[in-house]
């Protein structure tokens, strides 16, 4: 019915907004395989001469792979703690009809208002005093529980619409809440679960703040962070520096380009949505 | 505490024996509890702890001191803090005037089923995946006044040096949120587009009613919920800024770009008054949360009991 005649104004429009979202990109591809040298004397916008990945072998050379390997880390953990302790709490929230599982849920939707640079000054002393400072773990613990509130939301959304009639019909046959929720709830819930291991995955691996404040060393650094430090220390090896951003990059956009409903999805989380 | 048909009485589920069915069928407090702790010790305990440190005087090496109301006091004497303020709105409402319809428009261009406009949504969405700092060191290495595109297009940046002035370096701090943050709201706008009944354009057309028209007296007045959405995750966003600015800006030029939330980092990690950071950190998280339960209650989630609701 409605056919759509070509639209000039957007098309020319969306063409603008590919420039603009690309030329970064693009610089930072191009500069990548440059030399020092040439990138200084060429300028951001021309295309390599002589072709290197030297940049990408120095930086993995000095210390990259070592936060790539804590970043990897920290993300497994996150989502291992988030996984394990989420499922259980939606299903609670969504079944349960006890008043402190109220009240826990409106802590965990209190909860998505709190931004974690506000907490960042008592965190410092909570992982200090427990001994934790500029250790990995220190870094997943604060990460995973600034992940929740979100998860909880996306998966009690999702178990929300598995209808009553399914749980009526397992608890008339005696099932017990356990049976229920790993044989009814998990097995339903299976795109939620996914968002939320997408979503908890992007916040630890993009997740820089926590790293920031709670570790200090080169064996506990990660990668957004190796970023941050590189640009201070050396802010003059640009093609250096833009190799360690398409490093700290490569696994999400490889991740992108297989499963790019999953991740778009757990993306809708990072804004609380 | 175990489950117990006390705890959760129920008349719909009785079995035919006669025995309650419920406590079997419903899970007890103890299935949320690690949850629960978890988050309280490592999100709600600092959060009353910033409260509580807000009222102290404290270096972090001596014990804490009962201050009270010194470190509000001294804020609201601050001409930094209350600069900082300032900006933050500033910083705040550019991001909501330049995202908004931008984002309105990429969303409602997105929204068609096109096969191009698939693939190129597929591109613009890219700078959502990248972290916070990559995308600000990214950008300071694309902006920079010496090797950057500044300095090869001086007839469109003059001197070449953003970071060096005010006005340029805030433009710096909102375009390159713009750039980042404009796919995610671009998406809930797709979202809401997708939604709009295709009766309603139908109708417009036997009326006579052009593309312009339809779009300012159907999509826009549609996409309401979304727009408001969309809206609070900037303000949200935007106040609580700060990667951003310490990558980019580090606050400068002088103190021309520092925002309160990076203000607090200053005050807390590099001059070491933790009472007077955790003040402004409290502020940061009234303010939000204020917000947050504006949108709780505009979008009625809390009392939705599923999303297929209202479909």
């Amino acid at each position: 019915m409605r056919k759509s005649r070509p639209n000039c104004f957007a098309g020319f429009g969306s063409l603008v907004w590919l420039l603009v979202v690309g030329l970064p990109l693009y610089v930072m591809l191009v500069a990548t395989f440059q030399t020092r040298p040439d990138y200084a004397a060429n300028g951001p916008l021309s295309f390599p001469e002589h072709f290197t990945l030297d940049n990408y072998i120095d930086d993995l050379n000095s210390g990259f792979a070592q936060y790539f390997l804590n970043t990897v880390i920290v993300t497994v953990c996150v989502v291992g703690i988030v996984l394990l302790l989420v499922p259980p709490l939606a299903y609670t929230i969504v079944r349960s009809r006890g008043r402190a599982t109220t009240t826990v849920f409106r802590l965990f939707l209190l909860g998505l208002a709190i931004p974690s640079q506000a907490v960042i000054v008592p965190m410092f002393f909570v992982i200090s005093e427990a001994g934790l400072y500029d250790n990995l773990i220190g870094v997943i613990l604060p990460t995973a529980a600034f992940a929740m509130p979100v998860c909880a939301l996306i998966l009690t959304g999702v178990m929300r619409d598995i209808t009553p009639d399914l749980y009526e019909a397992m608890t008339m046959d005696g099932a017990s809440p356990r049976r229920v929720f790993f044989q009814l709830v998990l097995p339903l819930s299976r795109s939620g679960i996914s968002t939320i291991v997408v979503f908890s995955a992007l916040q630890a691996w993009n997740g820089f703040l926590f790293p920031l404040v709670l570790t200090q060393s080169a064996e506990t650094k990660v990668i957004t962070l190796g970023l941050y430090d590189f640009q201070t220390e050396h802010g003059v090896n640009t093609p250096g520096l833009l190799a360690a951003v398409v490093l700290s990059m490569l696994p999400i956009l490889i991740v992108y380009l297989f499963a790019r409903r999953a991740l778009v999805q757990g993306l809708m989380g990072v804004g609380g949505k | 505490m175990t489950p117990t048909a006390a705890l959760s009485p129920d008349g719909e589920t009785v079995k035919k024996d006669g025995s309650s069915a419920i406590g079997a069928g419903r899970p007890g407090f103890l299935w949320a509890a690690p949850a629960a702790v978890f988050f309280g010790l490592f999100a709600l305990v600092p959060l009353v702890m910033v409260a509580v440190l807000s009222f102290a005087s404290w270096d972090g090496l001596s014990d804490p001191e009962f201050a009270g109301l010194d470190n509000w006091r001294k804020l609201l004497d601050d001409p930094v803090m209350i600069k900082s303020l300032w900006l933050s709105v500033l910083l705040t409402v550019l991001g909501v005037a330049v995202q908004t319809p931008l984002s309105i428009l990429l969303g409602v261009w997105a929204a068609g089923h096109q096969r191009n406009r698939g693939v190129l949504s597929a591109i613009y969405f890219v700078p959502m995946l990248l972290s916070v700092a990559a995308v600000s060191v990214l950008w300071r290495a694309v902006l920079d006044p010496n090797m950057g595109v500044p300095a090869q297009a001086t007839w469109l940046f003059g001197d070449g040096n953003l970071f060096g002035k005010q006005a340029t370096a805030i433009g710096v701090l909102v375009f390159v949120s713009t750039w980042q943050f404009t796919p995610l709201h671009t998406l809930i706008y797709q979202g809401a587009a997708r939604a709009v009944p295709q009766v309603l354009y139908q109708a417009a057309q036997i009326d006579g009613a052009g593309t312009v028209r339809q779009f300012f007296h159907i999509t826009l007045p549609q996409l309401r919920n979304a727009i408001i959405t969309s809206m609070i995750l900037m303000v949200v966003g935007g106040l609580t800024t700060f990667d951003t600015v310490l990558i980019l800006t580090q606050g400068g030029p002088g103190s021309d770009t520092t925002i309160s939330a990076y203000y607090m980092y200053q005050k807390a990690f590099k001059s070491f008054d933790y009472g007077g950071a955790s003040a402004i950190a409290l502020l940061l998280v009234l303010v939000s949360t204020v917000i947050s339960l504006i949108v709780v209650r505009l979008s009625g989630y809390d009392k939705m009991r599923s999303t297929m609701e209202g479909l």
